[in-house]
């Protein structure tokens, strides 16, 4: 079973060199501690800002320079600055290749649910609708059941929906599922240690594993 | 050359009256018009339906008008951050639409471009669908959402000068150059107002013809939400 940083570490292998990338907030953000070396990508940050670098050194804050978590980070060599709309212009465009996101609900086919869960304060969407309803290739990092056991791939989402028919590739703790075109999880690597039955019994939706599912390679 | 120049924010904001509809520029507290937003908690104007990615926190930026219960609505896409606002939201006296983020800052966009509405996908097959018009393009559905109708626009640039062109600096630039092109009526405060003729023109982010005031704003506070930082070595 994988961490917090075994999820991140996975996806990490998924990117590939002259990508630009949009991680989201919680697991996806520590992605970014894991692209390889050599690798070259550019990080998105929707408020308005293409190539994120690091946290600054501490003195070296600049309240003017946020990512869209809110936090003070630095520019690198070859950033750019531009506004909201110009930033959500290039998402919907399908100028961004790669959108890394967090989500509570993944359904079968492919819809996501991240935003609103009935009963609870409602906090906003921010720039997810936008994000899963336009990137073409999108990444949920996600816990595969909740704290109650619970799994949140399902055959349909029980929560508020943040977009339909959008997400083809999941990594959770346990595994490595496409979404079929056709609806159903496949699934495609097991995390170390981990039986296709665990995940079997942790999957609510259809579930595809061939006889002989391979282990994922952490380094 | 025009001059758009007022004494200060007080000024600026003078004919805001009860029940308007403002935009308010901002990502978070990052790029906020904090000259405007104590102007108008002092003048104490109500009703306001107020346009804005985010809501503050309690005790700076729209926090402060939402303490006042000078906002009668908020139209945002994320309002995490702040207690006053849930309480008023979950007691009634608050009334808040939630759109998404790309959404809000196209309609600021398509306002200042003089478009009616705009398509995207953000929110197909989702409640924020709900009762509107939608549209399919090269077999994708799209949202037909409408451009803002904002009595002010309501900005903060980091320079500008006596004509109304302003220039942002980094991400604090976000949403107030759409927001510039929006409003009925355009104030920008600015950290530093220069003569006509300083601004390189090929540098000007905001034509000076979206900006109806602008002002030399003071005491900028400049919060920081969340401080990251990393150690030396």
């Amino acid at each position: 079973m994988l961490d917090k940083d075994g999820i991140a570490k996975r996806i990490a292998k998924e990117i590939k060199d002259g990508y630009y990338v949009n991680l989201g907030i919680g697991i996806p953000t520590l992605v970014a501690n894991y692209i390889p070396e050599g690798v070259n990508v550019v990080l998105q940050s929707e408020n308005g800002l293409l190539g994120m670098g690091p946290f600054p050194f501490e003195g070296e804050e600049d309240p003017d320079l946020i990512n869209a978590g809110k936090q003070t980070i630095t520019t690198l060599p070859g950033s750019s600055i531009f506004d909201s709309a110009m930033s959500f212009g290039m998402i919907r465009a399908q100028k961004i290749d790669l959108t890394i996101l967090g989500a509570m609900e993944v359904s079968e086919n492919g819809d996501i649910a991240n935003w609103k869960i009935p009963g609870k304060m409602v906090k906003g969407m921010g720039g997810a609708m936008d994000l899963v309803a336009s990137a073409k290739n999108i990444i949920v990092a996600m816990q595969h059941v909740n704290k109650a056991g619970e799994s949140k791939l399902l055959p349909a989402c029980t929560l508020p929906l943040t977009g339909v028919k959008c997400i083809k590739k999941i990594v959770t703790e346990l595994a490595v599922l496409d979404v079929l075109p056709d609806g159903g999880f496949k699934l495609v690597e097991r995390a170390p240690g981990v039986s296709v039955e665990e995940i079997r019994n942790a999957t609510a939706g259809k579930l595809y594993a061939d006889d002989d599912v391979p282990e994922m390679v952490i380094d | 050359m025009i001059n758009k120049v007022v004494a200060n924010a007080d000024e600026a904001i003078a004919d805001i009256t009860d029940g308007k509809t403002l935009m308010l520029g901002g990502f978070g507290l990052c790029g906020i018009p904090e000259n405007c937003i104590t102007a108008l908690v002092k003048k104490g104007t109500k009703e306001l339906t107020c346009i804005s990615n985010n809501a503050g926190v309690d005790d700076f930026g729209i926090g402060l008008m939402l303490k006042q219960r000078q906002v009668k609505k908020m139209i945002s896409s994320y309002v995490g951050e702040n207690a006053e606002f849930e309480r008023q939201l979950l007691s009634g006296e608050l009334e808040v639409e939630l759109i998404p983020q790309g959404t809000l800052a196209t309609r600021c966009l398509a306002a200042g471009y003089g478009m009616p509405a705009i398509f995207t996908p953000a929110g197909v097959g989702t409640e924020v669908a709900e009762g509107k018009e939608v549209r399919n393009f090269d077999g994708k559905d799209y949202l037909m959402e409408y451009a803002f109708d904002a009595d002010f626009a309501i900005v903060k640039a980091w320079k500008g000068d006596t004509a109304g062109n302003l220039i942002f600096r980094s991400t604090s630039r976000n949403f107030n150059p759409v927001m510039a092109m929006a409003g009925k009526i355009t104030i920008a405060e600015v950290e530093e107002l220069v003569e006509v003729g300083e601004l390189d023109p090929d540098h000007i982010h905001t034509p000076g013809v979206y900006v109806h005031r602008v002002f030399q704003g003071k005491d900028y506070e400049k919060r920081i939400e969340q401080r990251t930082v990393r150690k030396r070595n």
